[in-house]
């Protein structure tokens, strides 16, 4: 029932460093704050897949209430390619953001191994290649915007092979842009994170001791990027 | 307790993310291969199979679960297990619903009368439901 | 140090500190830029309870509905759209404001750090992001009702949601904002308990009220993001008819309660597994006995809060699934129940052979145990899929889920405010006048809710505005009963304000309580305790201090 008292270790204790001003004081130590707030963006992930993951599951149940009219409807996100339908933009956005993953992780290693300027580098091109991504998708939705592509209400689509009548293209097409506009939305909050993070590293805040926001945003990113690499099969690749 | 130095500084690498990096675009380069031949109904199940695998990468490697307390890896396990189990339950209703017509619809007509589940010893036919039934205890504006 | 009684200390032994968390610093910014979990509790707790007076308001006017057959007020006549208004406002606020965020919230969060002997929550500043957002939640979802209303239940289902007028868009951005809150929180408590124990204190010498707030944080964080989804999905519905749930344009409304349900259900979790914990601080500490059973009850939490995301097709039994899903929800819906009933045999013999006191929080924790096993119990009715056809949809439905959402989880609530009341506030509460709070409370309960099972089973639906004449003693009845309620409820109010009149001389430990909460003021310094505690004793325990150690 009675309580002791233990060495208070209550400004990390570590022989002579010097009290990290990044240490919050409910936690003992530094490595129990940067556990604990990885632990928390693992916990931020969870939510996140669940989020997506919802959309996913409707998308999936759509396209068993309506087979035909999504595999149709799925031709149209691919372009022509010397005469065959390939899935450019889509491909090209996956390895744009795969070697953005690539990036960010150099990003978060150079934060760790005290290279300041490395680290600058890397974020800013994480930054490029994410802004390379929006390009495209603008591409993309610039195209079905122009052939009336347009989710739900907004279908006009006038071609002969996706006619208007049959709910399945509008709801396809509703799907489309609900997934790959939340996504994109997330790119963007991604941008202006790691453009923070950029002028952060900059100044010189980041070191070996302290590169937390790096590797959170950079949890983020991957998730991002994680994503997009199950929305490329199921939206490009289908046929 | 902790050394000044964090461990996961070594941990992880260029040469391990470049590596990973390239398994992925390889990758990248069979599912879109892979998609260009007709397997039928096994295509989506092999495009997820290879996002799967290209996922598990992302999060082994970039995401340092393999370094790290195994606790974040449960985490995320789980995250995946329960969109999983939405999904199976949901995929279990929608393909096994089989449609039921009501015996007063116009096509059935010419065929033989349900069977009265109710009152199977009764020898009379049963009568075709009221278009409103008389409830007694009805919301006038319920809906 | 301590006096060898078998009873803990009763009387705080250490001198006052003139400074505590809640006269250190003052002034409106003092508290509104606060991360100190204790102060974010009594701003949850001050905002969760106005949210339970709206939301009370609006179950008084349906039971002065449903005085008579004839739909009226004081002679002013109830239209369908008003009175389908009132159940909905009365559902949504007291799900969404009040029960899901109360305890968590406010107890939770004052309490917990405090029993693990941390200083804090993790993340201080988003514990204050989810206060906020609450608040900006409830502004919402109130400006909702005053813009327009919704008169959907609820439940939201489509296509009636999808099509009507009303503000259901702006009530269901609401929702959606008050999900991150309680994401957060629940994001926030995993992280405290994983990583902010004193030394000394394994995962198995937490406190079951950890526990069971470690579990409801589990469903927080995993069933959450459906309903945000679900609920992104239905305002793109209504506004862009993207065709997913309206069966007029292609969609499958099942599939909304699908997406609606896998959180819903969960969520019912939520609310019960808080409850469930206060009870099982309340039982050991005033039965003077060591909690029996405590790894079970332990397992029983975590497994509850997982196994509930597997039954949520039972509440759709009737509502177009396949006969196959049906049958595979009920059978599951089984399994669901085992978790409860192993927890309440073990609170049973807890007091069994103890030495029992009958303080005001022990009077409402015995009011759970009888009102939660009528509750659970009467779920075990509803998920058999053969009985729930005959009463889904009945006032059995309604009267079920009142016995486990107020006459459980809010019997636990006002048990545990009583409880931690002098560590809140520093001041004890007048003891007899809470004791016939207890007591109004349990009878006004089942005066209400009681009837409401025969309504149901002889059927009544729910939802409806009018009904057979031979149903009126009964729902006059039941009216009765919810006055009873209020002035329970009111008489509560009373008490503890009367409270905050009297010098804050509380002892640190009234209760004789063994967690940590007790080990400090009452109320407690800013930094919860004044040096690091370190555990030295197993959970619960009783035993007389010559045998210790």
């Amino acid at each position: 029932m009675s309580t002791t008292t233990t060495d208070v270790q209550s400004h990390g204790g570590h022989g002579d460093h010097e009290h990290n001003p990044y240490h919050q004081h409910h936690f003992t130590t530094m490595e129990q704050q940067f556990d604990t707030s990885k632990l928390g963006m693992w916990l931020f992930i969870v939510t996140e897949i669940l989020l997506f993951g919802g959309l996913f599951v409707g998308f999936g149940l759509m396209q068993h209430q309506y087979p035909r009219e999504f595999i149709e409807a799925h031709e149209h996100l691919k372009q022509v390619i010397g005469g065959h339908l390939m899935p450019l933009y889509g491909s090209v956005n996956t390895i744009v953001l795969l070697i953005s993953s690539w990036t960010m992780v150099m990003g978060v290693n150079a934060a760790q191994t005290n290279q300041q300027k490395k680290t600058v580098r890397f974020l800013v091109l994480t930054i490029i290649l994410a802004c390379v991504f929006l390009v495209i998708k603008y591409v993309e939705y610039s195209h079905k915007f122009h052939d009336g592509l347009l989710p739900g209400i907004f279908y006009a689509h006038q071609s002969e092979d996706l006619i208007k009548g049959t709910h399945g293209y509008a709801t396809f097409f509703a799907f489309y842009f609900m997934m790959t506009g939340l996504h994109g939305i997330h790119v963007i909050v991604g941008i202006v994170l790691l453009s923070w993070l950029a002028i952060r590293a900059k100044r010189g805040d980041f070191n070996s001791d302290y590169y937390t926001p790096i590797d959170l945003v950079g949890l983020y990113w991957h998730v991002v990027d994680m994503i997009w690499i199950y929305l490329f099969p199921l939206y490009y690749l289908i046929s | 307790m902790s050394t000044h130095t964090e461990p996961h500084a070594h941990h992880g690498g260029p040469k391990i993310y470049t590596a990973n990096l390239f398994a992925l675009l390889f990758l990248t380069i069979v599912t879109i291969a892979a998609a260009s031949f007709n397997f039928g109904s096994a295509n989506v199940v092999i495009a997820l199979a290879i996002a799967s695998v290209k996922a598990t990468l992302v999060a082994l490697f970039f995401m340092h679960l393999v370094w790290d307390k195994p606790v974040n890896a449960i985490i995320a396990i789980a995250g995946f297990l329960f969109l999983g189990i939405f999904l199976m339950f949901d995929f279990l209703d929608v393909t096994s619903r089989v449609n039921y017509l009501p015996n007063n619809m116009p096509q059935m007509q010419n065929a033989t009368p349900a069977p009265d589940t109710m009152n199977p010893l009764r020898t009379a036919p049963p009568r075709p439901l009221d278009p409103a039934p008389a409830a007694p205890a009805v919301q006038e504006e319920h809906k | 140090m301590e006096p060898a009684v078998t009873s803990g200390a009763r009387i705080g032994d250490r001198p006052r500190p003139k400074k505590n968390y809640l006269n250190e610093t003052k002034g409106f910014k003092s508290w509104a830029l606060t991360v100190d979990h204790k102060r974010i509790g009594i701003m949850y707790l001050i905002g969760t309870l106005t949210a339970f007076l709206l939301g009370g308001i609006f179950a008084l006017l349906v039971r002065l509905t449903l005085l008579t057959p004839a739909h009226k007020i004081f002679g002013m006549q109830v239209t369908a759209e008003t009175y389908n208004r009132f159940f909905t406002l009365h559902g949504a606020v007291m799900v969404f404001l009040f029960i899901i965020p109360s305890i968590p919230g406010s107890l939770t969060n004052f309490v917990l750090p405090l029993m693990l002997g941390a200083k804090d929550v993790a993340f201080p500043r988003l514990n204050l992001a989810s206060f906020y957002l609450w608040i900006v939640g409830a502004v919402m979802a109130i400006s909702s009702m005053i813009i327009g209303a919704v008169d959907t239940g609820w439940t939201f289902y489509t296509p009636y949601s999808t099509t009507t007028s009303g503000t259901v868009t702006l009530m269901t951005a609401a929702v959606f904002v008050l999900g991150f809150s309680s994401i957060f929180t629940g994001l926030n408590f995993i992280a405290t308990v994983h990583k902010l124990r004193a030394p000394g204190m394994g995962w198995f010498d937490m406190p079951l009220f950890v526990w069971g707030m470690y579990s409801t944080a589990l469903i927080q964080i995993l069933a959450t993001p459906v309903l945000g989804i679900t609920l992104v999905l239905l305002m793109l519905e209504r506004v862009f008819q993207i065709g997913i749930f309206d069966s007029r344009i292609g969609g499958d409304p099942v599939l909304f309660q699908h997406f609606f349900w896998f959180y819903s259900h969960p969520a019912v979790y939520i609310m019960i597994l808080p409850g469930m914990a206060i009870i099982s601080e309340l039982i050991p500490t005033f039965s003077r006995k060591t909690i029996f059973g405590y790894r079970a009850i332990a397992y029983a939490s975590v497994s509850l809060a997982l196994v509930s995301f597997i039954v949520w097709g039972h509440h759709m039994f009737v509502a177009g699934q396949s006969e196959l899903a049906t049958v595979v929800f009920s059978a599951l819906t089984f399994l669901v129940a085992i978790p409860s009933g192993v927890k309440v045999f073990n609170w049973l013999t807890t007091m069994y052979q103890g030495n029992i006191s009958l303080e005001t929080p022990m009077l409402y924790a015995i009011s759970f145990l009888m009102l939660f096993a009528i509750g659970g119990l009467t779920g075990i009715f509803l998920g058999t899929l053969s009985t729930d056809v005959h009463l889904t949809d009945t006032y059995f439905v309604v009267a079920h889920f009142h016995y486990v959402m107020m006459g459980s989880t809010v019997t636990a609530f006002i048990g545990g405010l009583y409880y931690w009341w002098p560590k809140m506030t520093g001041r004890m509460y007048n003891e007899r006048w809470g004791q016939v709070t207890a007591v109004i409370w349990f009878i006004g309960f089942n005066a209400t809710f009681l009837p409401q099972f025969i309504l149901g089973s002889r059927g009544m639906p729910r939802r409806y505005y009018n009904y057979l004449d031979q149903f009126q003693p009964l729902h006059v009845f039941s009216t009765v009963g919810s006055w009873i309620i209020g002035l329970s409820l009111f008489m509560t109010a009373a008490v503890l304000l009367a409270s905050l009149r009297k010098p804050a001389d509380a002892p640190d430990n009234p209760w004789g309580g063994t967690t940590l909460e007790w080990q400090t003021s009452s109320p407690p310094i800013t930094h919860n305790f004044e040096e690091q505690p370190v555990l030295e004793h197993e959970p619960y325990d009783y035993r007389p201090k010559a045998v210790t150690h």
